[in-house]
C-alpha cells in the first residue's frame, strides 16, 4: 500500500481536461513516474506523479478539490 | 459626475494600490473579495468590503453578474478593475454602462477594437505607428496562413487573433512548422477564446520589449514616455526599468509621439500602453498591441515622472481633464521594478504559497515597495504569484541597479519561497549591469545554470 501525496496546495484534478479520461482507473499498472493527476497552483500546473510502481486502486480527492500540502490523493496497491 | 464610492474588483498588492489612490483622492472605497481573499490587507484597509463568490476566480472576480451585483448593492458610483481579471473584458464594461456605473478605464468599443490584434494593427497604421509585417486580417485556414508566411518571410510567429497576453503564441521557422503549429493554435485559441481566428506576423530576432504610458481623457492624450520590459521568462515580464537607455532621444520622441497619435485617434479614457518590439541593430520600432489598463509595471513610470497615474485614471474616468499638459511632463533620473512572486527560482519556479513570517520592508530615499502582505498572512493558492514589486528611482542605472541590490538585501519575506534569488543574481551579472539583454535572454541564461543556491 501506497500513498500519492501533494507536493503543494492547491486544486486537484484527476484528467487533464473536462471530458478527458481520468489519468488512472481502479486496477490500472502504475510505475514510478506515472502522472496520476494535477494541481493547479497559482495558475500553474503541476504534474502528480507516483514515487512508486503498484496497481491503481482509488483516488482519495475529488476532481476540482481544494487540497493541502501533503495530503494524499491516491492509493496504490502492490 | 466625479466618483465618490469606488468598487474595486481584483486583489493583492494592485487592489492595495487603488484603495490608496482613491483615498487619497477624498473617494469611499468599497472591496470586492472572494471568500478565500477576506483576511487579504486591502480588505483591512478598505472603507468597506463585499464578498463576491467562492475562492475560484471564474465565480468571483471573473463573474460579471456577481461584481455588477455587488457594485449596485454596495452603491458604488464607479469600479476599478486593476490589471488582469475583467479590465480588458468589453462585456463587463457593457454591463456597468446598464447599470449606470462607471468603469475606471476606456469605453467597451475601445477595449474590444483594441483588444482585437488585427483591429488594433489597422487602428495603429491609419495613426501612423509603424506595425510588424504581418497578415492583412484574420486567418480561417492553415493554407491561408502557410500563403501569408510565404510573404512575411521565416520565422513567423502565430497568436490567436482574439488572444490575449503572452500565452499560447507560437514560432513557426518553416513552412513544416507552420503546418503542425497552425491547427493546433486554432484548436488553442477557439478553446480559449471561442474564436479560432489566428493572426500571423514576422517574428523579429532577439527584440527589446518597449512600451510607452499613454493617458487619455477622451479628447487629449500624453505620454508618460516609455518602459524597458524585455527581462521575460515564459513572456511574463520579470524586471522592468524606465526609460530605455538603449533609445537615442530621436528614437525615443518618435515612439512616444506615435503612442500619443494612436491615443487621439482612438479617443482614449484612462492609462493605456502601447507595446513595441524594438530592433536594437536598425533601430526600428514596431507597435505589437495595446493593453487597456493600468499596468503592473506602471510604479517606474510614476518614480521616472513624479506622477501618480492610478489617481490620474481615476481622475478622468470621472470626467475631468487631464491634469498635465506634455511639456509639464518631465523624466528624472531611472527606476527599476522586480517583481517578487511566491516561487522557488532554483526549483524550477514552483509556486510557493503559504504563510508569511517575518516581514522585512526596505526603507530610504527612492525606495519603494508595492505589495500585500502581512506578517501571518496566509498567501493562497488560487491565483497568480505576484507577492509585491519592489521599485527603485536613483539619478543613474547605474546608480539605480546598485540601490536594487540594497533594497533587496534589506526585503526579508519569511515563511515562503521568493524569486528575490533571481533578482539579486540579475542585479549582480555583468550583462544586466552593461544593459546588454533582450526577450529571449533570460530563458537561456536560466537554463545555463547561471541561478546557483549560494552556500
Amino acid at each position: 500500500m501506497a500513498q500519492v501525496l501533494s507536493p503543494v496546495p492547491g486544486t486537484f484534478y484527476t484528467q487533464a481536461a473536462p471530458g478527458e479520461p481520468q489519468f488512472k482507473q481502479p486496477g490500472d499498472s502504475v510505475a514510478a513516474g506515472d502522472v496520476i493527476g494535477l494541481i493547479e497552483v497559482m495558475k500553474t500546473f503541476i504534474e502528480v506523479k507516483a514515487e512508486t510502481s503498484g496497481t491503481f486502486k482509488e483516488f482519495l480527492a475529488e476532481d476540482g478539490a481544494a487540497i493541502n500540502a501533503g495530503q494524499p490523493l491516491a492509493e496504490l496497491e502492490g | 459626475m466625479s466618483i465618490k464610492r469606488m468598487l474595486i474588483a481584483n486583489r493583492g498588492e494592485i487592489a492595495v494600490r487603488i484603495i490608496r489612490a482613491a483615498k487619497a483622492m477624498g473617494i469611499h472605497t468599497i472591496q470586492a473579495h472572494s471568500e478565500a481573499d477576506v483576511d487579504m490587507l486591502a480588505v483591512r484597509l478598505a472603507d468597506e468590503a463585499v464578498c463576491i463568490g467562492p475562492a475560484q476566480a471564474v465565480q468571483s472576480y471573473l463573474d460579471i453578474e456577481a461584481v455588477v451585483a455587488a457594485a449596485k448593492a454596495t452603491k458604488a458610483d464607479a469600479v476599478h478593475p486593476g490589471y488582469g481579471f475583467m479590465a480588458e473584458n468589453a462585456e463587463f464594461v457593457r454591463a456597468l454602462d446598464a447599470a449606470g456605473i462607471t468603469f475606471v478605464g476606456p469605453s467597451a468599443d475601445v477595449i474590444d477594437r483594441m483588444g482585437d490584434k488585427v483591429a488594433a494593427r489597422q487602428a495603429a497604421e491609419a495613426a501612423g505607428v509603424p506595425v510588424v509585417p504581418g497578415s492583412k486580417g484574420r486567418l480561417d485556414t492553415v493554407e491561408d496562413a502557410v500563403n501569408v508566411a510565404a510573404k512575411l518571410g521565416y520565422p513567423v510567429m502565430i497568436k490567436a487573433a482574439a488572444g490575449g497576453g503572452g500565452k499560447g503564441i507560437r514560432i513557426a521557422d518553416t513552412e513544416a512548422d507552420l503546418r503542425k503549429m497552425a491547427p493546433q493554435a486554432q484548436a488553442e485559441a477557439k478553446a480559449s477564446f471561442g474564436d479560432g481566428g489566428l493572426y500571423l506576423e514576422r517574428a523579429i530576432n532577439s527584440p527589446r520589449h518597449i512600451e510607452v504610458q499613454i493617458m487619455g481623457d477622451g479628447t487629449d492624450a500624453v505620454h508618460y514616455f516609455e518602459r524597458e520590459c524585455s527581462m521575460q521568462r515564459r513572456r511574463q515580464k520579470v524586471w522592468e526599468e524606465a526609460g530605455a537607455t538603449c533609445l537615442d532621444q530621436e528614437t525615443r520622441a518618435h515612439l512616444c509621439d506615435t503612442a500619443v497619435a494612436l491615443a487621439k485617434a482612438v479617443n482614449y479614457v484612462g492609462a493605456g500602453t502601447l507595446e513595441y518590439l524594438y530592433d536594437s541593430q536598425t533601430k526600428e520600432f514596431f507597435f505589437i498591441e495595446m493593453n487597456t489598463r493600468i499596468q503592473v509595471e506602471h510604479p517606474v513610470t510614476e518614480m521616472l515622472t513624479d506622477t501618480d497615474l492610478v489617481q490620474e485614471m481615476i481622475h478622468v474616468a470621472g470626467g475631468g481633464k487631464l491634469r498635465k499638459s506634455q511639456s509639464d511632463i518631465t523624466r528624472n533620473g531611472h527606476a527599476i521594478e522586480v517583481r517578487l512572486n511566491a516561487e522557488d527560482p532554483l526549483m524550477q519556479f514552483l509556486p510557493s504559497p503559504g504563510k508569511i513570517g517575518t516581514l522585512r520592508v526596505p526603507e530610504g530615499e527612492g525606495i519603494r515597495f508595492d505589495h500585500f502582505l502581512y506578517e501571518g498572512y496566509q498567501v493562497p493558492p488560487f491565483y497568480d504569484s505576484l507577492l509585491g514589486k519592489l521599485i527603485v528611482h536613483a539619478e543613474n542605472r547605474e546608480a539605480a541597479i546598485d540601490l536594487m541590490i540594497s533594497a533587496l538585501n534589506g526585503l526579508e519575506i519569511g515563511g515562503i519561497k521568493t524569486t528575490k534569488p533571481l533578482h539579486l543574481a540579475l542585479a549582480h551579472d555583468a550583462a544586466v549591469r552593461a544593459d546588454d539583454f533582450h526577450t529571449q535572454w533570460l530563458e537561456p541564461w536560466l537554463a545555463a545554470g547561471n541561478l546557483k543556491q549560494t552556500p
